[in-house]
């Protein structure tokens, strides 16, 4: 019998695709799906324990006060759970050894790689190696790209995909390594899972085909088991063919492509043994 | 003591703020620098020890990837002049906030008894060869704002590179023990009180003032007053709420007051415009409507609710926040954003959020004369308003879908800056309905939010003035998104579960209106302003009740869930207070601990104020016909109209904003083969699992007011239709809203037309009844906004009469909208509707510096047939792409159409229904209303022109795939040939910056 997929949808502090992405996994068939405020975390009413499946949506944490999800990311590491003598962070940690899936979109991304938790080289979850930080033209903006997919990658969520077409809504997104060590052993790993492309299906660092600068066009990526991923366009705001921005002009399949990566997510859980 | 944390970006990587900062020098300014780079400052105050400095330096106050840090030594190497500006004491620091909660959970329990404050600034290191002179400009003119910021220019020679600047904690100083002043107001002349109102900024007028004084000579008063310790005397806390209360800005005092209104040999009594033409318009149309009347609340809560289906209802509102946008655009447009969120947030029980909509007037970016004193330069405002809602919509989640920007040099003294925000709330929660309010005494008051400090004092009675010399800076606030967003999040929770009966917002007027307002329920209030949360010490207990501080909303609760309710919020993160209780004494009673500092009657406090007794006269105003000759060179007529700022692309700030959050885009504001065609209207679904979907759209033409605002207005409401139309909206089942932003018309000294400019007024009303009952499209809640003048010295500059109209509605299944671009080669092209020569105060007279006297009228009769007919063909299927026909006209529309599909036209204008003036320029560029461009599938012709019978319309041409635009003028011959990527740059390149 498959696994039940049980999936969180984290939110609060200024997250604000939660609903979304619910839907998002509702529609990819997940058994349960709870959209759980941090603070039912943090006073232990909810347990990262009882799901597979974490999604950390997009937003502005704490206003991106500090740089993105920088203070979002402080209170991951630093928040105590109420009653308990854990804090979150060994909570997500232990979330993460159980083989539970996380993906992130957007701030989401920003904070998986603010924790250290995207790449994750050598398994190491809490060392920040990347960053996400401003994008090339100094602004923030909506406008749809499209991605190439790296059909070597791990990632679990992306099987199958090649070239899609998201929107991006970011002020910081430009993804830049520690150093050229980091990038090399990333591209080794295939962790890099999505890169901005023309329409073509070319990888591009020209805007506003690449919206951001990101370094060798990086728009997604995974650690080395391919179950946590973060990536900065959103799947999730493409699930219907009437998000897309030429639904009135082109043949489009009724559903959308974003679906197809929370569609994965469930598959793989399913078809896993925890 | 105070430390500095100064974090700069490594050597390498690229500052965008920095290369942004450096363009605008370079282009506001004009001044060459080569280089700018920023150094972000946290100076920290509360003794923390030099590990925990690092500790915190290291952890959430840089990236290490990036950044580097040090700690009380300076970070910046090299430049010529070094800036670093910021706040002021008392000001919003939004980032210091989330820097001092940052720290205190970093540090944990070792924080000990020490209380942490962090105060953020920013240092610009420039490097150019500019003097001092040119540093202050880039100072005072770019980086700051001197109102709510201070700034220190420093140049290499001068500054210490090891020590770096001095830590400076900007404090709100402490006053002395509260204070409570009185002063009799019972035996004072006339003069006196005038005085006061001015001295105190209570914007009150003589017969205010005066009915004031009589109710405290009132014997009955005074016997009730003893009993509570007060007397005769007023009190400065009863003062300032009296005049928050009676502010032009919460009691609408022109618009309720009674208006003998001359046109020509006809006079007539008007008893407020607002209850005959607004509420009377609605009432009509809702009658007419019988059992298809969709309003569930209109005028009487903060936004109006319509239905949207059986289980959900719509919220919608539209708010204007000139005066604090023109003194400070950033903070000014923020909290015109957040502000307007909290309108819908607290109508009936409370609505979750589902969209925005701004529109923007200002003076051209481009201004190149010299400017009066205390007016910010037009691209300032600009950048600043765009920046502040970017940051508003943006960080609460809420997508902007639709707006414009319009361009007037009269925008120069006030900055029009209208906010929408549109929210949906099920029919029913627990089994009970959700539109209305209903309060019980003994229910307990209870604030949210953020905390109370200084700022916004005397917002309601500032917006009800003009702008002139002694404009209150406490006046200017600035939003926080996040304390809202956390707020909302909290409150939708404590909603669902039922844990309160009512909640409203704290807007203009703070706790005297929300808590006022909401007291009218329960008949009476009572409250302790010693309980109220403060932002430091030091307010007055007057201070505490009218401070517009933002982030807060005051709730009604039922004594058995008060513990419930204040454990959410604990749990949460926000902060709530128990400030005192709802009654049912007739009384507005505030306490300042055990002593009353105010006791008013609520009659007296919402009934008192006298109505104005207002002189209107109208005289159509004559403007020069036009002498201009039909341009030789159409081609470069058209180029030069897509050039207009009122025509051409807005994508820039377009782009800024998320348009896509919540998931649900159907319509977003770019459309077409290259996503950058502007789309008529937006289009949102709400609900996720369904395929209805909700329709805004809006009309806004100043221009036409120089002719008569009667017709200005009838074109405002057409176009808001004519919007929403073109998308798909369901005629039936479409509300308005109407935003009047006006300049004083109150005759006197100051305003000598003001007979004139009011009977504007009184036109614009007659015009929204006249329309709104033609369309059955009943206003819903508005906004009048009176005051938008500028006068210091002898300069005075007043807007023109500006009304938005913006419309919100329904289309049952999204699937069925439609989009303006051209679609395919060979679609068959129609113009709708009827073409006149009606350019009076149209973009191509005032191309050729004239205003002209005939402007578009709207023929509603007409307009409504053909609105119904083209609703059907798009339900049917049957319309490719449909675009309405606005600034610019035929022409305009045309060009957009074939340019969002990346396709060419072929166009004839001999087929063009028109009647006047024999002239390509006119039958291209005149702006007659209710007119639509369409294009057709070839198959679908036939059953097209069945659905459209009976209307006026004609097949011009054809969509060709050769990408050029090509127009045979009314004598046969080509007039314009160019291919559509030449116009579509001159249409994109003037405001993309």
């Amino acid at each position: 019998m498959a696994n039940k997929v049980k999936a969180m949808v984290l939110t609060g502090n200024g997250t604000n695709c939660e609903m979304e992405m619910a839907h998002a996994c509702n529609l990819a068939g997940a058994d349960k799906v709870d959209i759980v405020h941090i603070s039912d975390l943090l006073f232990g009413e909810k347990r990262l324990a009882d799901y597979n499946f974490l999604n950390l949506p997009g937003g502005f944490l704490d206003g991106d006060d500090l740089g993105s999800a920088k203070a979002g990311a402080n209170r991951f590491l630093h928040a105590p759970i109420a009653g308990a003598n854990d804090m979150l962070i060994e909570e997500l940690l232990g979330f993460i050894n159980t083989g539970g899936l996380i993906l992130g979109v957007c701030n989401g991304f920003q904070l998986m790689v603010k924790l250290g938790l995207l790449p994750a080289l050598g398994g190491n979850f809490t060392k920040q190696s990347t960053t996400l930080t401003f994008n090339d033209s100094g602004r923030f903006e909506d406008r749809w790209v499209y991605l190439k997919a790296n059909p070597q990658s791990p990632c679990v969520f992306t099987k199958g995909q090649d070239r899609v077409y998201y929107p991006v809504r970011h002020g910081e997104g430009k993804f830049i390594p520690e150093s050229s060590a980091i990038l090399e052993d990333m591209e080794k790993k295939n962790l890099v899972v999505f890169q901005y492309s023309d329409a073509e299906g070319s990888v591009t660092m020209d805007y506003p085909a690449n919206p951001n600068g990101s370094t060798n066009a990086i728009s997604g990526i995974c650690n080395e088991t391919g179950r946590l991923f973060g990536l900065m366009p959103h799947p999730e705001a493409f699930l219907h063919r009437t998000n897309h921005p030429r639904w009135t002009r082109e043949d489009l399949p009724e559903e959308g492509e974003g679906l197809a990566i929370f569609k994965n997510a469930v598959r793989f859980i399913q078809g896993k043994k925890f | 003591m105070a430390d500095r944390i100064e974090v700069g970006f490594k050597s390498g990587i690229r500052d965008a703020l920095g290369e942004k900062t450096k363009k605008r020098i370079i282009d506001n300014l004009g001044l060459q620098v080569a280089d700018v780079t920023t150094i972000e400052v946290y100076t920290v105050a509360g003794e923390l020890t030099a590990r925990e400095l690092r500790r915190a330096a290291a952890g959430p106050l840089s990236d290490p990837v990036i950044q580097e840090f040090s700690i009380n030594r300076a970070i910046a190497k090299k430049f010529d002049w070094l800036i670093e500006v910021g706040f002021r004491p008392g000001v919003t620091d939004n980032v210091g906030k989330t820097a001092r909660e940052a720290i205190e959970l970093l540090l944990g329990d070792k924080i000990g008894s020490r209380s942490i404050s962090v105060h953020t600034s920013r240092q610009y290191l420039i490097s150019g060869r500019i003097t001092r002179a040119d540093a202050g400009k880039i100072a005072s003119g770019l980086l700051a704002n001197d109102l709510i910021e201070h700034y220190h220019v420093v140049a290499a020679d001068d500054f210490d590179f090891d020590a770096g600047m001095p830590a400076y904690v900007p404090q709100v100083a402490g006053k002395d023990e509260p204070q409570v002043a009185r002063m009799d107001l019972t035996s004072l002349n006339a003069e006196a009180l005038v005085k006061i109102s001015q001295e105190k900024l209570l914007a009150l007028n003589l017969e205010e003032m005066q009915a004031i004084a009589r109710y405290y000579r009132d014997p009955a008063v005074i016997k009730a007053r003893r009993k509570f310790g007060l007397d005769e005397n007023t009190t400065d806390v009863e003062l300032e709420c009296l005049a928050q209360t009676w502010s032009e800005h919460c009691k609408h005092k022109i618009f309720n007051s009674r208006i003998e209104y001359t046109e020509g040999r006809d006079k007539r009594e008007i008893d407020s415009l607002f209850k005959t033409y607004i509420k009377g318009s609605t009432a009509k149309i809702r009658k007419d409507k019988g059992r298809k009347d969709f309003c569930l609340s209109v005028f009487v809560d903060n936004a109006g609710i319509i239905k949207f289906n059986d289980d959900c209802n719509l919220v919608f509102k539209v708010e204007t926040h000139n005066s604090p946008s023109a003194l400070d655009p950033y903070g000014g447009a923020l909290t015109g954003i957040v502000g307007v969120n909290r309108d819908p947030f607290g109508t009936g029980i409370g609505a979750k959020l589902i969209f925005n909509t701004d529109v923007f007037c200002f003076a051209s970016p481009f201004h190149k004369k010299k400017l009066p004193p205390r007016i910010l330069h037009p691209r300032r405002i600009y950048e600043g308003v765009r920046e502040g809602v970017e940051h508003g919509g943006n960080k609460s989640g809420i997508p902007t879908i639709n707006g414009s920007i319009v361009f007037d040099e009269r925008y120069l003294g006030k900055p029009l800056v209208y906010c929408g925000t549109a929210g949906i709330i099920p029919a029913r929660i627990n089994g009970k309905p959700t539109h209305g309010k209903e309060i019980k005494p003994g229910d307990i008051i209870i604030m949210t939010g953020g905390r109370i400090g200084k700022d916004g004092i005397h917002g309601a009675t500032f917006s009800s003035e003009e702008l002139h010399e002694g404009s209150p800076v406490t006046a200017v606030q600035i939003g926080d998104p996040i304390t809202q967003k956390k707020m909302t999040d909290f409150l939708l929770v404590a909603r669902n579960r039922g844990l309160y009966r009512a909640l409203t917002d704290n807007g203009a007027g703070g706790l005297s209106s929300s808590v006022g307002e909401m007291a009218t329920y329960s008949g009476g209030c009572e409250i302790d302003l010693s309980l109220a949360p403060l932002k430091y010490a030091g307010l007055q207990p007057w201070e505490i009740l009218v401070s517009e501080a933002q982030e807060r909303m005051s709730l009604a609760v039922d004594p058995g869930k008060v513990d419930k309710f204040m454990a959410l919020a604990r749990k949460m993160g926000v902060e709530a207070t128990v400030m005192g209780r709802f009654t049912g004494s007739g009384k507005f009673h505030v306490r300042y601990g055990e002593k009353t500092v105010a006791c008013l009657d609520m009659d007296f406090l919402h009934n008192g104020v006298p109505q104005m007794k207002l002189k209107a006269k109208w005289k159509a105003p004559k403007n020069a016909e036009p002498t201009f000759a039909e341009p030789a060179n159409l081609k470069k007529a058209l180029s030069q109209m897509l050039a207009r700022l009122n025509i051409c692309s807005k994508e820039s700030v377009v782009r800024q904003y998320d348009h896509e959050v919540q998931g649900g885009s159907v319509i977003k504001p770019m459309v077409g083969a290259q996503n950058d065609g502007p789309s008529d209207a937006g289009v949102v679904r709400p609900i996720l699992e369904s395929m209805e979907g909700v329709v805004v759209a809006h009309g806004i033409c100043p221009r036409y007011s120089d002719i008569d605002t009667y017709h200005m207005t009838a074109c405002a409401i057409d176009e808001a239709v004519r919007n929403a139309v073109a998308v798909g909206a369901d005629l039936d089942h479409l509300a308005g809203l109407d935003n009047f932003c006006w300049c004083d018309p109150v005759q006197s000294d100051k305003t000598p037309d003001g007979e004139y400019k009011l009977a504007q007024l009184v036109r614009s009303n007659m015009a929204i009844y006249d329309y709104t009952t033609a369309y059955g499209v009943p206003c819903i809640s508005g906004k009048d906004s009176m005051k938008n003048d500028y006068s210091i010295g002898r300069t005075k500059i007043s807007v023109p009469p500006t009304l938005l109209y913006s419309v919100i509605g329904r289309i049952k299944d999204v699937r069925k909208s439609v989009t303006m671009d051209a679609k395919r080669p060979q679609d068959l092209i129609y113009i709708l509707g009827e073409t006149r020569e009606e350019l009076g105060g149209s973009e191509w007279f005032a191309q050729n510096n004239v205003i002209g006297n005939k402007v578009p009228q709207v023929d509603a009769k007409k307009a409504m047939k053909l609105y119904r007919a083209l609703h059907k063909a798009i339900r049917a299927g049957l319309v490719a792409s449909c675009h309405d026909c606005s600034d610019g006209g035929l022409g305009v529309a045309l060009i957009e159409t074939a340019f969002a599909g990346n396709l060419g036209m072929n166009i004839d204008l001999k087929d063009v229904p028109y009647r006047g003036k024999k002239r390509n320029d006119y039958v291209l560029f005149s702006e007659t209303a209710s007119r639509f461009v369409v294009t057709i599938h070839p198959k679908d012709q036939k059953r097209f022109e069945k659905c459209m019978a009976g209307n006026v319309m004609c097949e011009i041409g054809f969509v060709a795939s050769d990408g050029l635009f090509q127009i045979t003028g009314l004598s046969g011959k080509p007039v314009i040939k160019e291919k559509i990527g030449k116009l579509k740059d001159a249409w994109q390149t003037p405001l993309n910056f």
